[in-house]
C-alpha cells in the first residue's frame, strides 16, 4: 500500500492540517508521498521537507496552481495518482472542494471527514451533525479520503532530506478563472489551530458586542468564533462559524458565550478538551457538555472575566 | 437560460437522530422529513435569477423514494417550474447520485446547476464536485454571492479564513453556503398552484447508470458522551478552576 497526501498551503506557509492528514496516513501505511502544487513556494517546500513519516515529495511549481483551482489541481493529482492505493487531503474547504473531483474521475466513492482509521479499508466518520458515528468499509481499489484534522494529532517535523521529484504541470482547463481573494487579516491564531477559542452566540445581541470577546481573546491568545445563529443574525462573518456547516475545532479550552448549544453547534466543538459555558438560561443544552458552567448575564460576566485575566 | 436544482429529502434539522438498537443504521422510523436546507438555498437562488429575468426555467430534480415527491411539490410551491423524480428504493451514494444527475443534465442541458454544498444527513459534501468532474464543468463550491452573465457566472466562495471570487464559463456547477440568501416560505396560493405543475417520475433503471454501492455501512453508534461538569457561582471561581484545576490558562 502507498499513500498520496495532498498538501494544503498558501504558497508561503504549509497549513497545519497537512500534518494532521499525514498523521492519519501513518495509520494506514508507512509509504507516504506528499504532493505539493503551487507557485513560488520555496518556503512551503522547506517546511515540507521536515515532515516526519513522509518518504518523498512530488513538487509542481507553476502559476497554474497558484490558487488551487479544483479543476486544474484535480487533473494534476489524477495524472500522478498512478499506483497509489490511498489519496488523502484535509477535510478543510481546500480538500472538500478538490477531492470529490478526483474521486469521481477514478470512479471511486470518496470517504469524507474520517475521524479514525480502523484498517486500510475501514474508517469511522461522523454523520447527522455528529449525532452518530458511522463505520464505513470501502470496496474501491483506490480510496479517496478527507481527514478531520482535529481527530489526528499532527506528526512532528524532525525529518530532513526527503527526496523531491519535480512533476510536470498540465494545461489549464481554462473554464475557471481566479478573480480575487479577501483573507481576513488578524493577529490572532486561526480558529482551527488555536489552543483557546472563545465563541459568541445569539445572546451577544449585536456584532458590536463581540468586542467584549475580542479583548478577552487578546489576553488569552485565543481565536474568536461564533454560532450559526450569530452568523445568520449578521453579527460576524461566516468564517467565524463553528459547527456542522462551519469549522470543526478541538482546542484545549472552548468558551461558549451566549450560545444555547444546538446539536449543529456542538458538532463543531464538543471534542474540545475543556468546555466553559456562560449563559443566563440555566436550561440551555450547552451546560450538558460544559465542564464548567456559569449561569450569568454575559454583559456582566464578560467585563468581570476580562478584568480578572 | 435554464437552471437545474437537485433537491434531497432528508431528516428535518430539528430531529435528534439516534442509531437503531442493533446499530445497523440510524433510526429513521416516524421522523419528520424535509428539504435539505442547503438545497432550499439553491432553489431560492435559482428562483431569484428567474424573477430577475436572467433565467427562463427552473427545474427541480430529486433522486430517491416515491415519498420524495413531497419535497418536489415543496420545490414547485417555492417557484420551480417543473420537477423530475428519479425513483429508487435504495439510498444511493454520492457517486451514483452524481452519475444519475449527469444523465439528467445531458438530457435537459441546463446552463447552471445549483446544488446544496452538503446534505445534513450524510454530511459528505461531494455531489456537486463529483458532477462537475464527470461533466468536465467548472465548479464554485460554498457560494455566498452569485452574478450570472450571458456566458459566465461570477461566484464569491466562503473559504477558510475569508472569501474567494471565481469566474466560471457556462455551463457551470455552483454549490450553496448559508449566506447566499434567505429562502422564502411557500404561500398557500403557491402551494395550491404547485399541485398542478408537472412532476415527472422516471425509474432509475431507465437511465442505464451504474448505481452499485462501493461502500458498506458496518455499524452506526452514538459518539462518546461527555461527562456533565459543574456549575460555578462566580467569574472568580471560574478563573480559579481554569487556572488551578483544568490548568488551561495561566
Amino acid at each position: 500500500m502507498s499513500i498520496l497526501v495532498i498538501a494544503e498551503h498558501d504558497n508561503k506557509i504549509l497549513k497545519g492540517t497537512t500534518l494532521n492528514t499525514v498523521a492519519a496516513a501513518t495509520k494506514i501505511s508507512d509509504e507516504i508521498s506528499l504532493l505539493i502544487a503551487g507557485s513560488d513556494m520555496d518556503s512551503v517546500i522547506d517546511e515540507a521537507q521536515k515532515i516526519d513519516s513522509v518518504n518523498s515529495i512530488l513538487k509542481c511549481d507553476n502559476d497554474i496552481y497558484k490558487n488551487a483551482l479544483a479543476e486544474d489541481l484535480a487533473a494534476l493529482v489524477l495524472s500522478n495518482a498512478g499506483s497509489f492505493t490511498h489519496i488523502l487531503a484535509p477535510a478543510s474547504t481546500f480538500g472538500k472542494n478538490l477531492m470529490p473531483r478526483i474521486s469521481a474521475k477514478l470512479d471511486t466513492q470518496q470517504i469524507s471527514d474520517i475521524i479514525s482509521v480502523e484498517s486500510d479499508n475501514t474508517f469511522k466518520r461522523p454523520i447527522y451533525a455528529g449525532s452518530c458515528i458511522a463505520t464505513v468499509k470501502s470496496n474501491d481499489s483506490t480510496k479517496v479520503i478527507t481527514v478531520r484534522s482535529t481527530a489526528f494529532d499532527p506528526v512532528e517535523c524532525n525529518n530532513s532530506g526527503i527526496e523531491i521529484s519535480e512533476i510536470d504541470a498540465l494545461e489549464t482547463s481554462g473554464i475557471s478563472k481566479f478573480i480575487s481573494e479577501e483573507i481576513a487579516q488578524s493577529d490572532r491564531p486561526e480558529l482551527t489551530a488555536a489552543d483557546i477559542v472563545i465563541s459568541g452566540g445569539r445572546g451577544m445581541q449585536s456584532g458590536d458586542n463581540f468586542h467584549l470577546l475580542d479583548s478577552i481573546a487578546d489576553k488569552l491568545g485565543a481565536a474568536v468564533g461564533a454560532s450559526r445563529a450569530a452568523v445568520d443574525a449578521g453579527f460576524v462573518p461566516n468564517d467565524y462559524q463553528v459547527g456542522q456547516t462551519g469549522k470543526i475545532v478541538a482546542p484545549d479550552l472552548y468558551i461558549a458565550v451566549g450560545i444555547s448549544g444546538a446539536i449543529q453547534h456542538l458538532a463543531g466543538m464538543k471534542d474540545s478538551k475543556v468546555i466553559v459555558a456562560i449563559n443566563k438560561d440555566e436550561d440551555a443544552p450547552i451546560f450538558q457538555v460544559a465542564d464548567y458552567g456559569l449561569v450569568a448575564d454575559l454583559f456582566t460576566a464578560l467585563p468581570e472575566l476580562d478584568s480578572s485575566l | 437560460m435554464k437552471i437545474l436544482v437537485p433537491i434531497k429529502r432528508v431528516v428535518d434539522y430539528n430531529v435528534k437522530v439516534r442509531p437503531l438498537s442493533d446499530n445497523s443504521n440510524v433510526d429513521l422510523n416516524n421522523v419528520k422529513m424535509a428539504v435539505n436546507p442547503f438545497c432550499e438555498i439553491a432553489l431560492e437562488e435559482a428562483v431569484r435569477l428567474k424573477e430577475a429575468g436572467k433565467v427562463s426555467e427552473v427545474i427541480a430534480v430529486s433522486i430517491g423514494k416515491s415519498e420524495s415527491q413531497e419535497q418536489l411539490r415543496t420545490a414547485l410551491a417555492l417557484g420551480a417550474d417543473r420537477a423530475t423524480l428519479v425513483e429508487t428504493d435504495t439510498l444511493l451514494e454520492p457517486l451514483s447520485i452524481a452519475k444519475v444527475l449527469k444523465a439528467i443534465v445531458e438530457d435537459e442541458k441546463p446552463d447552471l446547476i445549483i446544488l446544496g454544498k452538503q446534505a445534513i444527513d450524510g454530511d459528505n459534501n461531494q455531489t456537486g464536485q463529483m458532477l462537475g468532474s464527470l461533466l468536465d464543468y467548472p465548479q464554485a463550491t460554498n457560494a455566498s454571492e452569485l452574478n450570472l452573465e450571458s456566458s459566465t457566472v461570477q461566484v464569491t466562495r466562503e473559504i477558510d479564513g475569508g472569501l474567494q471570487t471565481l469566474e466560471l464559463s457556462i455551463p457551470a456547477i455552483v454549490t450553496t453556503d448559508l449566506r447566499l440568501n434567505e429562502p422564502r416560505y411557500a404561500s398557500l396560493p403557491n402551494i395550491m398552484k404547485a399541485k398542478k405543475k408537472e412532476l415527472n417520475i422516471i425509474p432509475v433503471s431507465d437511465l442505464g447508470v451504474d448505481t452499485n454501492p462501493r461502500t458498506e455501512l458496518l455499524s452506526v453508534e452514538l459518539p462518546p458522551s461527555r461527562e456533565a461538569g459543574i456549575l460555578v457561582e462566580t467569574v472568580d471561581e471560574l478563573v480559579d478552576k481554569l487556572k488551578n484545576e483544568a490548568k488551561v490558562i495561566q
